[in-house]
């Protein structure tokens, strides 16, 4: 059973990567800027929901509250730090970036203290078998979450107008704006999005762990980067596999590769034979 | 002069060989490198294993500079394949390679590191010159480089790479060069923090090393020897600076180094040149 098992641990954290590395590519898409801070929102996002569940009793509630402020919050640091930025070389709103994410940390650290946050009384505990697999309801959901959620933006891309407005200025901004579309709320409504995805993943991760602490957005704040790479950096469809690979390869790799290397330098691994094997990413952009 | 001043000199005159080491790789040819630190850290290990075996200290430095060199110039042909956010990227997968290597490895001590690295020998006094001899050095290169034929070769694969090659620079040849003297350079920095502190493990060569030499880079001004010179020297004791305000020390040094790119992209070079130009027209 270890196999299945293994199997299933690999699909659950691909799923956490997934939700936080599909808001991130997102923004790259749009705007080509590697958002490090989307990390910050992360743990942001975990924080906002301890706090309200611990407060009001309803993880439903803290979850699309949270959603909602991060949300929000990203749009305000799209307003405020990259927009001003947004003609200088890549390297400009990267390191900008970096900046805000070590604020940020130390921000967390000195409001809410080093050791951490934990639930009062854990949410969604208990367990759910199906198909002799049997997790928890938080562990069913994080799963259900990832796909949904990239269901949906699929919906919204492909079948709405909202959509078409966004790939319009994905593919080319200038003849977007000249056809009518308002890049500006385009970009807000880019950074609202993928901001309240990383909050998602940020509730879900406190959940599965019982625990927010200051750093924990430190492994995601460059695991993230690496994946949206491996998916096609913008392809939203090919983030989520590279995700969820990513995730099954580390769960088999901490077992057989541990004398080598550990676990978090996997990844980085098969980013760098996938880019020398193919520089334009394992998936095409679309 | 007091152990505290030499101990801050050693400490900048590192710094400034690591800032300037970067600067020929990400300031004058272009590619841009967020695993810098795995090459410090790859001059430190060699040099710091060979000392301890009984080997004396400056063949051990340049047995370290050759070994990051040569790790250079494998990451130099990865720099053939991709480019820019792409490059960044597998810039920083290499240096999270190099520590998840590391630390798995016993022979280099895994997580622990190498304590007890023998002293070189020099004396403090000693020691100071010479590494301030090192940074010198570092400094008249640059400078050197900046203005003779490879500089120019380097502004044009910077520039644009694809005119460069059609104008028939060799630009394979040229980004090799710049990563090996790089990255040589960083292991010489590397060797010497290494013989300063006398202790070394994977973190002092993480990701955050690698940000930190990357922003003195980039705050100083890209490509710019003295800007990054100075930034160098503040940023690395800005944090001894700021003891007094403990607690916030790492808050002022990322909100420094956003508000430093938000408000003034060019780095410090360009603030001056602009305040500079700002001034002569008000005075004209």
């Amino acid at each position: 059973m270890l196999f299945v098992e293994l199997l299933v641990q690999g699909l659950l954290q691909g799923s956490i990567y997934g939700l936080i590395a599909v808001g991130l590519t997102l923004v790259y898409g749009l705007l080509r800027i590697l958002h490090v801070a989307h990390a910050g929102l992360f743990t942001l996002g975990g924080y906002i929901c301890v706090i309200l569940t611990n407060q009001t009793g309803s993880f439903l509630l803290a979850v699309l509250a949270s959603m909602l402020l991060v949300g929000i919050t990203g749009m305000l640091i799209y307003r405020i730090c990259y927009q001003p930025i947004l003609d200088q070389p890549p390297f400009v709103p990267l390191i900008a970036s970096i900046g805000l994410f070590i604020a940020m940390e130390e921000l967390f650290r000195i409001f809410f203290g080093a050791y951490g946050l934990s639930f009062t009384e854990l949410p969604l505990q208990e367990p759910l078998p199906f198909l002799q697999v049997s997790l928890k309801q938080a562990e069913w959901l994080t799963m259900l979450m990832s796909v949904g959620f990239v269901a949906i933006l699929a919906f919204l891309a492909n079948r709405t107008k909202l959509g078409l407005a966004w790939k319009a200025t994905v593919t080319d901004p200038e003849i977007a704006s000249s056809f009518g579309v308002d890049i500006i709320q385009v970009r807000y409504l880019n950074f609202f999005i993928g901001s309240s995805l990383a909050a998602a993943s940020g509730c879900m991760m406190a959940v599965l762990n019982n625990l927010v602490e200051p750093t924990m957005g430190s492994v995601p704040s460059y695991k993230m980067l690496a994946i949206i790479v491996l998916g096609g950096l913008g392809n939203v469809r090919g983030t989520l596999i590279a995700a969820i690979l990513l995730g099954i390869i580390e769960s088999y790799g901490t077992i057989y590769l541990d004398d080598l290397l550990d676990r978090d330098s996997i990844a980085f691994v098969f980013l760098i034979i996938a880019l020398m094997i193919r520089p334009q990413g394992l998936f095409q952009r679309t | 002069m007091m152990a505290y001043e030499i101990s801050l000199l050693i400490v900048m005159g590192i710094s400034i060989t690591a800032g300037l080491s970067l600067n020929l790789i990400t300031g004058f040819c272009g590619q841009i490198s967020l695993g810098h630190a795995a090459f410090m850290g790859i001059g430190a290990y060699t040099s710091a294993l060979m000392t301890k075996n009984g080997l004396p200290f400056f063949p051990s430095l340049a047995a370290g500079m050759l070994t990051a060199g040569i790790a250079g110039i494998f990451v130099g042909l990865c720099s053939l394949r991709v480019r820019h956010d792409f490059l960044a990227i597998t810039t920083m997968g290499v240096g999270f390679l190099f520590l998840g290597i590391v630390r798995q490895q016993d022979a280099l001590g895994g997580e622990m590191g190498i304590s007890g690295i023998p002293d070189p020998g020099l004396g403090r006094i000693g020691f100071l010159l010479f590494v301030m001899g090192c940074a010198a050095l570092v400094v008249y290169l640059s400078l050197y480089m900046k203005r003779s034929w490879l500089g120019f070769a380097f502004d044009a694969v910077a520039d644009d790479e694809d005119t460069a090659g059609m104008l028939g620079l060799d630009v394979t040849q040229f980004k090799l060069i710049a990563f090996a003297i790089g990255t040589s350079l960083a292991g010489l920095a590397g060797g010497l923090y290494a013989h300063n502190i006398r202790f070394i493990d994977p973190d002092s060569f993480g990701f955050v090393e690698s940000i930190t030499v990357l922003s003195m880079v980039v705050i100083g001004g890209i490509g710019s020897v003295w800007g990054v010179v100075i930034a160098s020297a503040v940023l690395s004791v800005l944090p001894l600076w700021f003891q007094f305000i403990e607690d916030y020390k790492l808050l002022v040094y990322g909100l420094l180094l956003f508000s430093v790119m938000r408000f003034s992209p060019g780095g410090l070079s360009a603030l001056c040149f602009n305040i500079f130009s700002f001034f002569r027209k008000k005075l004209t």
